[in-house]
């Protein structure tokens, strides 16, 4: 199980924090700046996975963080989560992010917080792995995004204007219309 | 700011913020606007205020305001705000707050909504914090999606299935058929849902396990599609098909197969595929690979394969990868009670990892060593312990010196080699140890007696050279006050002797004694220490003398009642002095096991003479670093015969000792001694209550005693009791007394029998408190016996 997923920068500002499991609020707190602590301890060419953090509990636990960047991803799991297919969650959950953002940077995970808890909702739920595909992923929040477009007031106006023109699908050109012998060949118009 | 302000603009604000003072400033003026925003009636801004209160809330920020209106968002019939209020109550409702039962009715009404998102939101939250009975009330639901839904709302349900049953375990059975039929599925997510719902069920539940174990060969079906499988653009990683899927079947496949021959045997053909098939060059191979091997260990899997998973951990182990070796210890960790043969073969390597420069892979290989330690290899494995041990880093030290004291008493080919280990490890790691490391030293030490030369000039010359680890200094301390003649005999055969003069060592103590460096503990033992060496040196007695008295005003209480007792020993009591300072006697190992744990507690109780098994008080004192009564000091003399040496037997360790017991054992009470008569012995006069005290049937463990009291004075006597109190390992029974009423004039008497048992020979001492009612008054008082007029002792 997983039981904490963290994201924070190289100063150890928190840019998401996500508890499985209830801690209250200053241990929260405290358990983001104990992890903080540990892991930007570490060299960039040593293991992805620490152990001995005493707050977020017993031997059991270990965290296993990838930092990309500016930022480190931190999942802290128990020994029921395969620590090598947790390494590539990350990856997974970070390309996903990518994609929705299009290449994500630090800045869209500060002003987009809510977003980035929604994708992540699609990955991890319950401190159980949900879904590893990424394109599943992507395609589902998509669809939870258009839903809430398309009920948007007026806050949502400008958003779907874009992203109306966005997702106006063109009719396919044919390039190459054949005609018995003749070849026509239709210059070919840059995509909208 | 207006309400309607997006999340965005906020956060642009706070960020500007140039300090800590000025943020906080911000945040509490948009918490006080956000507050204020709730408690209006609906606007359109309630989901983005939300979004804000979540954002502070992430800062660390108080948000505990916002949960109702979390709840009251849940219950809108917008998306948008579903969305934030389902995120609000995860991230701050959980399921001690009252408002968390008011959000079930809505995450009911969602679970049956039309559309699949608002489902998904509500299985979301259900997973994340539904408490027990939110879970028992919505388990129907569950399963009804669990069965009939797109495979985006089975994969969701699954998941809150897992949660309902570690909440609700006896749901369990609920949820059983559904995922038996969930296996079935083509649908990775849900694939994946499924095994994980199964493997809950089987961990939580031996029935349902065994249900499950017909399911074998369907999970190896589905494995052996997914390891043949060609390229598959949705699911495969680095070249493996779905290697989350796999790995999770995998462990699936451990829990089944444990124990379980035929479910093994199923399973053989599958996993050797797996291991041979598996190309390891990258991360999810290695995890498929990793996975296969812990199954193959854990299941009653065929000598070949079980050869081949080794190998293939062996492999991992050499990899350049950090993270491969660091999972290759973690599975030879699990796999090393098993077969620990085939995990020494890779000592060299997990030795050499101790070498590495990362933390993690230094504590697996730490781990992995200890566990490797043997009868045959412990010099060379100590050597490389010892050296890892001054380069480790400091969370690892008190774990490695535990270790390595387990590993040196379990192993230690010779007395020598174990006191110089253990000095090694004080003298590198000291402030790391456990309290019960000098207890246990100085017991090993006192059992060595060829070696009490060595042992006190090692430890001489380590104190000499540093004072500053406090186990080392106290052991040393208690090792130059018993054996300080022999140091300054300064003739050695295992070692090169130390030249010292007595006043040489005095200032030693003397430096121990006034460092600030020096516990409480410490100092204690340093001046006991110096106390013992009057005895033991000649020409500096005064010296220590004055050392005592200046004590005798110090500000720790402790120190203070020690020198001012020793100030009494030297003055009124210096006949004794010697005999009550001479050499402690070797101790029983388990005696001084047992005091620092049940002393605090069960060594000092209320006695009862109708008890069977009373508790018993400890003989032998111990040196310990707790607070010590002045009777720890005084061994109890072996030699019983010894006469006006007769203080009591000493306190429990912990010198907390029970009221009544205190009472007992009074300060330097001298009572007579005792002829070793065989016949009827008078043990007790005073007022006229005489107590006399008669053996019989003087076996080698066990004798039978009677105690009979009479009286002679002119009042009659009521309510006459007897209580003992014996030392430890022995055991004391006594039986009814004859009655409890002494007329007068001894006209007619009291007996009481008593059985004492005592398997380990112990010299036999008895304490009995009489207490009784004598013209309208009470009365109390003690005796102790310290012969029995036995042979056996």
């Amino acid at each position: 199980m997983i039981k904490a997923i963290l994201i924070f920068n190289n100063h150890g500002k928190p840019r998401l924090i996500r508890f499985y499991q209830y801690f209250a609020e200053e241990l929260q707190q405290q358990i983001i700046r104990e992890t903080f602590h540990l892991v930007s301890k570490r060299d960039d060419n040593v293991c992805n996975f620490l152990e001995g953090g005493s707050l977020i509990g017993g031997s059991d636990y270990k965290l296993i963080y990838r930092h990309y960047a500016t930022l480190y991803f931190v999942f802290c799991v128990d020994s029921s989560e395969s620590e090598l297919g947790i390494l590539d969650l990350i990856q997974v959950f970070v390309e996903t992010l990518d994609k929705c953002f299009e290449n994500v940077c630090e800045l869209d995970l500060i002003f987009h917080m809510d977003k980035v808890h929604y994708i992540l909702q699609e990955v991890v739920m319950g401190g159980m792995v949900l879904e590893t595909n990424m394109n599943e992923i992507v395609a589902q929040v998509e669809l939870q995004n258009r839903m809430e477009k398309s009920e948007g007031g007026l806050s949502a106006a400008p958003a779907r204007a874009v992203s109306a023109v966005k997702n106006m699908n063109l009719p396919e050109i044919p390039r190459n219309i054949n005609i018995g012998d003749i070849n026509i060949k239709v210059p070919s118009l840059s995509p909208f | 700011m207006s309400p309607t302000v997006r999340l965005q603009e906020m956060i642009r604000v706070i960020r500007s913020a140039r300090t800590q003072g000025e943020e906080r400033g911000v945040i509490q003026r948009e918490c006080a606007a956000i507050r204020a925003q709730f408690r209006q009636a609906d606007n359109g801004g309630r989901s983005h205020n939300l979004a804000k209160l979540l954002y502070v809330h992430m800062l660390g920020y108080p948000a505990h305001f916002g949960q109702m209106e979390c709840v009251r968002l849940i219950a809108s019939p917008r998306y948008n705000e579903k969305r934030v209020g389902y995120l609000g109550a995860m991230m701050l409702l959980d399921e001690n707050q009252d408002a968390s039962l008011l959000i079930t009715n809505s995450i009911k009404n969602d679970l049956a909504h039309s559309s699949q998102y608002v489902q998904s939101l509500a299985l979301c939250t259900l997973a994340c914090m539904g408490s027990a009975e939110m879970c028992r009330d919505l388990a129907p639901e569950i399963d009804r999606l669990l069965r009939a839904s797109s495979s985006y709302i089975k994969k969701k349900a699954t998941l809150c299935a897992v949660h309902i049953v570690r909440k609700v375990p006896e749901l369990g059975e609920l949820f059983t058929p559904a995922a038996r039929a969930l296996l079935a599925e083509k649908n990775h997510g849900v694939l994946h849902g499924a095994i994980i719902l199964i493997t809950e069920l089987c961990e939580r539940n031996t029935q349902t396990l065994v249900q499950f174990r017909e399911a074998v060969p369907e999970l190896v079906h589905i494995m052996r599609g997914l390891v043949t499988s060609g390229y598959s653009p949705e699911h495969t990683v680095a070249g493996i098909s779905d290697p989350f899927l796999q790995v999770r079947i995998l462990r699936l496949l451990r829990i089944l197969g444990r124990n379980n021959d035929t479910a093994s045997d199923a399973m053989n053909d599958l996993l050797a595929q797996v291991a041979t098939n598996t190309d390891s060059s990258k991360t999810a191979g290695s995890a498929v690979l990793y996975e296969t091997v812990l199954t193959v260990m854990d299941i009653k899997s065929e000598s070949g394969l079980r050869v081949l998973a080794v190998n293939i951990l062996g492999r991992f182990l050499l990899n350049n990868d950090r993270n491969i070796r660091y999972i290759s210890m973690t599975s030879l960790q699990k796999i090393v009670m098993t077969d620990h043969n085939a995990v020494q073969r890779h000592r060299g390597t997990i030795v050499d990892c101790l070498k590495d420069q990362d933390a993690s892979v230094k504590r697996r290989a730490l781990e992995l060593s200890l566990a490797l330690v043997s009868a045959i290899n412990i010099r060379s494995m100590m050597k490389e312990l010892l050296l890892f041990l001054s380069t480790c880093p400091p969370e690892l030290k008190s774990h490695a010196a535990s270790g390595i004291f387990n590993a040196a008493e379990r192993y230690a080919p010779s007395q020598r080699w174990h006191i110089d280990t253990i000095l090694h490890v004080l003298t590198t790691a000291g402030g790391d140890v456990r309290d019960e490391t000098v207890p246990n030293l100085i017991q090993l030490i006192t059992n060595t007696s060829q070696l009490h030369c060595y042992t006190v000039h090692k430890l001489y010359r380590a104190l000499v050279a540093d004072i500053s680890q406090q186990p080392l200094v106290q052991v040393a301390c208690w090792c130059i006050g018993e054996y300080g003649d022999s140091l300054l005999r300064g003739e050695c055969e295992e070692t090169e002797p130390v030249q010292v003069t007595e006043d040489d060592i005095l200032d030693a103590l003397e430096t121990v004694l006034q460092s600030h460096m020096s516990s409480p503990a410490t100092r204690g033992f340093a001046l006991t220490a110096t106390m013992k060496l009057s005895t033991r040196i000649t020409e500096n007695v005064d010296r220590i003398r004055s050392i005592v008295s200046i004590y005798g005003s110090c500000i720790d209480v402790e120190l203070q009642q020690r020198a001012v007792e020793y100030n009494a020993l030297f003055k009124k009591y210096d006949h004794m002095r010697a005999a009550v300072l001479e050499k402690m006697p070797v101790m029983d190992r388990s005696s001084s096991g047992q005091t620092n744990g049940e002393s605090g507690g069960g060594g000092v109780q209320e006695l009862e003479p109708t008890k069977p098994k009373q508790p018993e008080v400890v003989v032998a004192p111990q040196p310990a670093s707790q607070v010590c009564d002045l009777l720890d000091l005084l061994s109890g003399p072996d030699e019983p015969s010894l006469p006006g040496t007769t203080l009591g037997p000493a306190s429990s360790m912990t010198g907390s000792a029970g009221g009544d017991l205190l009472d007992l054992l009074g300060g330097l009470e001298l009572t007579p001694t005792l002829p070793t008569v065989p016949a009827a012995v008078t043990v007790y006069e005073k007022s006229g209550v005489c107590l006399k005290l008669s053996c019989e049937r003087p076996l080698d463990a066990s004798q039978t005693i009677t105690l009979t009291a009479t009286n002679a004075s002119d009042h009659d006597i009521t309510a006459f009791t007897l209580q003992a109190a014996v030392p430890k390992n022995v055991q004391l029974q006594m039986k009814a007394p004859s009655g409890d009423a002494l007329p007068a004039r001894s006209s007619a008497s009291v007996t009481q029998t008593v059985l004492l048992h005592n398997p380990n020979k112990v010299s036999l001492k008895m304490r009995v408190r009489l207490s009784y009612i004598s013209q309208g008054s009470t009365v109390q008082d003690t005796v102790q016996i310290d012969s029995f007029p036995s042979p056996g002792l």
